[in-house]
């Protein structure tokens, strides 16, 4: 291992925010969460779960959140996923297949326009606890 | 090199503390439980499992916290786990019976931002706690880790860094508070007539009862104190560096010897650090544990293998150190500080804090207490808001008698000085000190001449005997302390107590001796009425001391209630019960030894002490 310059230590600390930036919070362009329920799973759920990690590394974006979460209680369309632009209602996408996913992590993740034809409805259900 | 996470996106990084508390608890195990189910559920490619040092929540431990979206999982078992993984991580669903349920409440704290334990914690010491790999340097550099040193070296001048430490108002945070940016000038400025060598030296000796700051700072962020370090010697014109850990501390000596290393194979110590020219290495001495070495003259002498005895000062170390050459030396907490100031400038830390106390302070909270652990406050903050937000108040609805601040140098602060604001000069005018950060909590069911006593028999027992106030001194005040616990202390006791206080006070060598009847003395300040019950009435009202208690047995409640379950007569070791079952109970005070366990057995209350 040669000894740093100033600049490798830059680029150290750059590449590896990239990595651990997501540990700290803040501010995020958008969340996407990957429903995963027992039906979303058996529907390929995890397939697109691996699309929108390997497009995110591919990428090099460090400002999208990736998650999971259970059924969202439509399981005939699954798989399903869900976009939130910060600051704006959720997006919930439908019969989701590797190609889609990429298209609704470009136009909608990346490009903030919604892709109305997977788009099943803006805006999500409200809870009464 | 193994820099695994460096070629990875993952989705979601499980924070698991590998701090000493949470290792005791098996933390390693959870996490190689997480690992192994993670690989199970096939997440092992979006799923990173890291050990950071201590969170600071030890009595919760173990921990995980879960990011994005700070999720706090604790007290852990590794059967939990399966579960965990499938329903959070694989399922999206986070576990709501694993998360923090705040005493007498029902409902659980997600968030560990919600969590009062750390609302009002304030992290410049402990910046990358919980956030950073310890043993990967890399993590810490993405923390703006060695920006500052970077500066330092590249952009400052000596006078440049010594001014910005002293604009910080900055104050050696081993106890004594000194202006480290005095300290250092001193340092630079020191003249050194064989061959101008000056030495760092970083005190991490913590040998107080109930203290673990610095052993934290070394596990959690052990990259934070070379920085300082480097920055310092930059400052003060120093080439090498010696860290002085006790060898009890194995995981800090370990994380410390790693992060030395990855240091230097970056080029971030040794010989022209960052192609700058500027050579400086830091060697680890590991410490026997004598209580000691953490006075600084003593310390040094240790480091250049001798006894490890004080010297009188002057001359200080910054004129005459380690092997005669200056030396600086300050503490781990003070070190770890360093970086921030430089980066973030003198100014701002300075905003933080009191007139005189500026920045934080990294206390371990423990004791009588709801939340023990490890917590870094803004100074002037109350001793209110660390027991009672911060700490949770005290357990089973007791009643709070007291603090110990300082360790065995320190001293008693009452309940009716609970909202003391926090700082240097405060808790010394309260009779106590700041000391390196332990913080001992005491309740109703504590007997203050018994602490007193605790303490003077760590002291007398630490004392290196090389100067006589200490040695007998200590010893003295010790024997004095128990006769009184057994009842067979007298009125002269108490003033002959204050005398040897006082002139060991005046007359020790160092600074641990001079400080040492400290406990004593503000015990006997705040609490005579406990010396006098001891003395006078021969009682002991917190009934810890258990030479003057005097066990009874209630024959009403002892055969109404308990209907004479004769527990207590078959668990008394001496003979000293009477009573058959279903009979009322006596006990025989002649052959009672005030052991207790009948007091400890009875389920129905029958047995009483007075």
């Amino acid at each position: 291992m040669p000894k740093l310059t100033l600049d490798d230590l830059e680029k150290i600390r750059e590449q590896t925010k990239k990595k651990t930036g997501l540990r700290e919070g803040g501010e995020y362009r958008a969340k996407i969460t990957v429903h995963m329920g027992t039906c979303g799973i058996a529907a390929g759920a995890r397939t697109i779960m691996n699309v929108f990690l390997n497009e995110i590394e591919n990428r090099d974006i460090s400002d999208v959140i990736l998650t999971n979460s259970g059924c969202a209680g439509l399981c005939s369309r699954e798989p399903m996923a869900t976009v939130e632009i910060t600051g704006q209602p959720p997006v919930k996408y439908v019969d989701l297949t590797e190609e889609k996913a990429k298209e609704v992590l470009e136009k909608h993740v990346l490009g903030g326009k919604i892709v109305k034809e997977y788009a099943l409805g803006i805006g999500s259900e409200k809870t009464d606890y | 090199m193994n820099q695994k996470t460096k070629d990875k996106t993952y989705r979601l990084h499980l924070m698991v503390c590998a701090g000493t508390a949470c290792v005791s608890n098996n933390s390693f195990e959870i996490k190689s439980a997480l690992e192994k189910e993670i690989q199970k559920q096939g997440l092992e490619d979006e799923v990173l499992v890291v050990a950071t040092g201590c969170n600071g929540f030890c009595e919760r431990g173990p921990l995980l916290v879960v990011q994005p979206g700070n999720v706090f999982y604790q007290q852990l078992t590794v059967k939990d786990i399966p579960f965990l993984v499938e329903e959070h991580f694989l399922k999206g669903r986070p576990v709501e019976k694993l998360m923090y349920i705040p005493p007498e409440e029902k409902t659980p704290v997600p968030v560990l931002s919600d969590i009062d334990f750390f609302k009002k914690q304030v992290l410049i010491a402990l910046r990358n706690r919980g956030l950073i790999d310890p043993e990967k340097i890399d993590e810490y550099i993405a923390r703006d880790g060695y920006k500052a040193m970077a500066k330092a070296l590249t952009a400052m001048t000596s006078d440049e860094i010594i001014s910005e430490v002293k604009k910080s108002g900055l104050r050696g945070r081993g106890g004594a508070g000194f202006p480290t940016g005095l300290k250092w000038e001193f340092v630079k400025n020191a003249s050194d007539s064989n061959g101008n060598i000056k030495y760092l030296v970083c005190n991490g000796d913590e040998g107080d009862p109930g203290a673990f700051m610095d052993r934290s700072i070394l596990e959690a962020d052990p990259h934070a104190v070379i920085e300082g370090m480097v920055i310092g010697a930059k400052a003060m014109g120093a080439n090498q560096g010696y860290v002085y850990v006790r060898n009890e501390y194995p995981l800090a000596v370990k994380r410390l010897g790693i992060a030395l290393d990855a240091a230097r194979e970056y080029g971030l110590l040794g010989t022209d650090i960052l192609g700058t020219g500027f050579d400086f290495d830091i060697k680890i001495v590991r410490g026997a544990g004598a209580f000691v070495c953490g006075e600084e003259t003593a310390l040094l002498a240790s480091i250049e293998g001798k006894l490890g005895e004080p010297r009188p000062r002057p001359p200080y170390p910054a004129e005459k150190g380690l092997w005669d050459h200056p030396t600086c030396i300050n503490n781990v907490e003070t070190w770890s500080n360093v970086a921030s100031i430089i980066n973030r400038g003198g100014k701002w830390f300075s905003s933080i804090g009191t007139e005189t106390s500026k920045g934080t302070k990294v206390f371990s909270l423990v004791g009588k207490i709801n939340n023990t652990g490890l917590v870094e406050v803004p100074m002037g903050i109350s001793l209110r808001e660390i027991i009672y937000d911060i700490g949770g108040g005290i357990p089973g609805g007791k009643e709070f008698k007291a603090v110990q601040t300082g360790g065995p140098s320190g001293g008693c602060i009452p309940k009716e000085e609970i909202d003391l604001p926090i700082d240097y000069e405060s808790l010394t005018e309260a009779g106590s000190m700041m000391g390196s950060g332990g913080m001992v909590v005491m309740d109703e069911d504590t007997c203050m001449v018994d602490v007193a006593k605790y303490f003077l028999s760590f002291t007398q027992d630490e004392s290196c005997g090389k100067c006589t106030p200490c040695r007998e001194g200590t010893k003295a005040m010790y024997q004095i302390l128990d006769r009184i616990t057994k009842g067979e202390g007298t009125d002269e006791d108490l003033v002959l107590l204050e005398q040897l206080a006082h002139s060991i006070k005046d007359t020790a060598l160092c600074g641990l001796g001079k400080t040492a009847p400290n406990p004593v003395l503000t015990t006997l300040n705040y609490f005579r009425h406990e010396y006098e019950a001891h003395i006078k009435d021969k009682k002991c009202p917190a009934h810890v001391c258990r030479d003057l208690n005097v066990y009874t047995i209630d024959e009403e409640t002892c055969l109404s209630v308990g209907h004479g379950c004769d527990i207590c007569r078959r668990n008394c070791t001496s003979d000293a019960i009477l009573g058959e079952k279903n009979e009322a109970h006596k006990i025989i005070q002649d052959k009672c030894i005030k052991c207790g366990v009948c007091y400890d057995v009875c389920k129905f209350g029958a047995v009483k002490v007075d």
